[in-house]
């Protein structure tokens, strides 16, 4: 089989699909020429995220790198959120055939977009926060 | 016993239970090799031309234009490279199409790395390529045209006797790639005006690791495989008695029901296809006449490949997909991009290959499931709006 366990796991039994209602943290990735595309949603109280959900066009590993990206950093607070790296991603799923690895990385960016977007909401500036974010313009995004 | 329906036959087939009562003698006891003298020997070398001569008249060839290889993608990386190095002196162009299979594609761009030029001609947004590009892509160094006779992916078969009389007109050869084809359509190399054709026994229900490539007497070929001199010096290795026996017997049988079976899969085929374009946002890919008898393929928009056969063997269904994520490169079917969908399109793509265990029961059930697929990713498609 090309996929864990976990993977097929989190493929079948997808956790968190959906839109969060009243969201004040939403992020979209990816280009549906490249074939996958993430979009989280959040509602963050208190610094911490009471409930996330994503919605994802894509491949058996974007939709269980979603499911798990979402688990990952459901009730943390924004700071632990944003530690969040695609390698934890992938191990969660116990690990991911080479050629999928780029979609843990998508759901790694899916986070963070919906990170700064809440902080843009705040009004803080997210760039020293964040970093400067994903151009978005490798050729599998810009197509 | 779980619900397990096959929709892959494009993929590979069944062993037929003729094809593998005909084999038994020599897996068990007939072990000798063709090559030796003695009458043990003899036995294998007698049951591998019969197995030949039964391969011929199922083309429309004689025995000796019938060598046996290990499958289609030797058959078509011998006849490509078989003619490059023979007439390598001649010319050094070849013509062909932008939907090959890859054991086409491969070894051509192998060839232009080399220094040969290929013609890569389009084709119709139904796969079809047209007679007369071919025509006036022939060059006075044109060595070789290769078409495939009926396309893997989205089943389109291709005017292969028309582009063969164009070849024999200009002095070119014509090889196909009749992998898909044979055992499915009917096979002539006489109006087809082939000088070449590619077979895999594993595609209509012969064994794996099985093949043969046609060779009209007088082409010049190389020999790709060197050794002890088997297939008339064409084709070293020992020969593989039980494989080449049990694909003939496959291929008999296939010929010999091919009227009824493919008038039967051809029902089958569009009730599926109608079936499954009552979706919305969905389309067929490739013709809806001309196309192989067995072959259904579409796609449906902002649902991915790969996630529909993953959900399908959820529910007991094989099928298969076109999509980049089937494959290591980002890239969807280079067919699928050649009939001009878009790449955001050629992602969905799926393609479902009927055969002979199908039946209509189990066209009912991929619809039913396939159909709830379909709306499953869709909900779950941050880009799909109803």
């Amino acid at each position: 089989m090309l996929y864990s366990d976990k993977v097929m796991d989190h493929f079948s039994n997808p956790r968190n699909v959906g839109e969060v209602e009243n969201a004040n943290a939403v992020g979209q990735v990816g280009n549906p020429v490249c074939g996958d595309i993430m979009k989280i949603t959040m509602r963050i109280q208190d610094n911490v995220i009471k409930d996330v959900k994503f919605k994802t066009f894509g491949c058996g590993a974007a939709v269980a790198t979603s499911s798990m990206a979402t688990e990952m950093v459901k009730g943390k607070t924004v700071g632990d959120a944003l530690k969040l790296t695609n390698a934890a991603v992938a191990q969660a799923l116990d690990g991911l055939p080479p050629q999928k690895l780029h979609c843990s990385v998508l759901a790694e960016e899916a986070v963070k977009a919906a990170l700064t977007d809440y902080y843009t909401r705040q009004g803080i500036d997210p760039v020293p926060i964040m970093g400067e974010q994903c151009p978005h313009d490798c050729s599998c995004c810009s197509g | 016993m779980a619900k397990f329906i096959y929709a892959d036959n494009a993929a590979t087939t069944k062993l037929s239970s003729q094809a593998l009562e005909a084999m038994m003698p020599f897996l068990e006891n007939a072990y000798g090799n063709p090559s030796s003298l003695y009458r043990f020997g003899q036995e294998a070398k007698t049951a591998l031309e019969q197995a030949r001569a039964d391969m011929a008249s199922c083309l429309n060839a004689q025995s000796g234009e019938i060598f046996f290889t290990s499958g289609g993608t030797e058959s078509d990386n011998w006849a490509i490279r078989g003619v490059a190095q023979a007439l390598g002196k001649k010319g050094r162009h070849i013509i062909t199409s932008s939907i090959e299979h890859h054991a086409v594609m491969h070894t051509l761009q192998q060839l232009e790395r080399e220094g040969y030029s290929v013609t890569w001609l389009p084709v119709d947004g139904e796969g079809r390529v047209n007679p007369d590009e071919v025509k006036k892509a022939i060059r006075p160094d044109t060595i070789l045209i290769t078409i495939m006779a009926a396309n893997n992916e989205i089943g389109t078969i291709e005017p292969v006797a028309k582009i063969g009389a164009i070849a024999h007109e200009a002095g070119v050869l014509f090889h196909t790639d009749a992998v898909q084809a044979t055992g499915h359509i009917p096979v002539d190399v006489e109006t087809w005006n082939v000088d070449l054709l590619s077979l895999s026994g594993h595609k209509f229900h012969g064994p794996h690791g099985t093949g043969a490539l046609y060779v009209r007497k007088g082409t010049r070929l190389a020999p790709l495989i060197l050794g002890g001199g088997q297939e008339k010096g064409k084709r070293s290795g020992t020969e593989n008695v039980a494989g080449c026996v049990g694909m003939a017997a496959a291929l008999k049988e296939a010929v010999a029901e091919m009227p009824a079976e493919s008038r039967r899969l051809t029902a089958l085929r569009d009730k599926l296809i109608n079936g499954l374009l009552a979706l919305p946002r969905s389309r067929r890919t490739g013709p809806s006449k001309n196309r192989l008898p067995g072959t259904a393929s579409l796609v449906f928009e902002c649902v991915e490949g790969e996630s529909m056969v993953l959900q399908l063997d959820a529910r007991g269904i094989c099928a298969s997909s076109g999509s980049a994520c089937s494959s290591a490169s980002l890239e969807p079917s280079h067919v699928l991009l050649a009939i001009g969908l878009p790449q955001e399109i050629a992602h969905g793509s799926v393609r479902l290959s009927l055969g002979r265990d199908t039946t209509e029961k189990d066209v009912d059930d991929i619809i039913e499931n396939l159909t709830a697929v379909v709306n499953n990713l869709r909900a779950m498609s941050p880009i799909w709006a109803a």
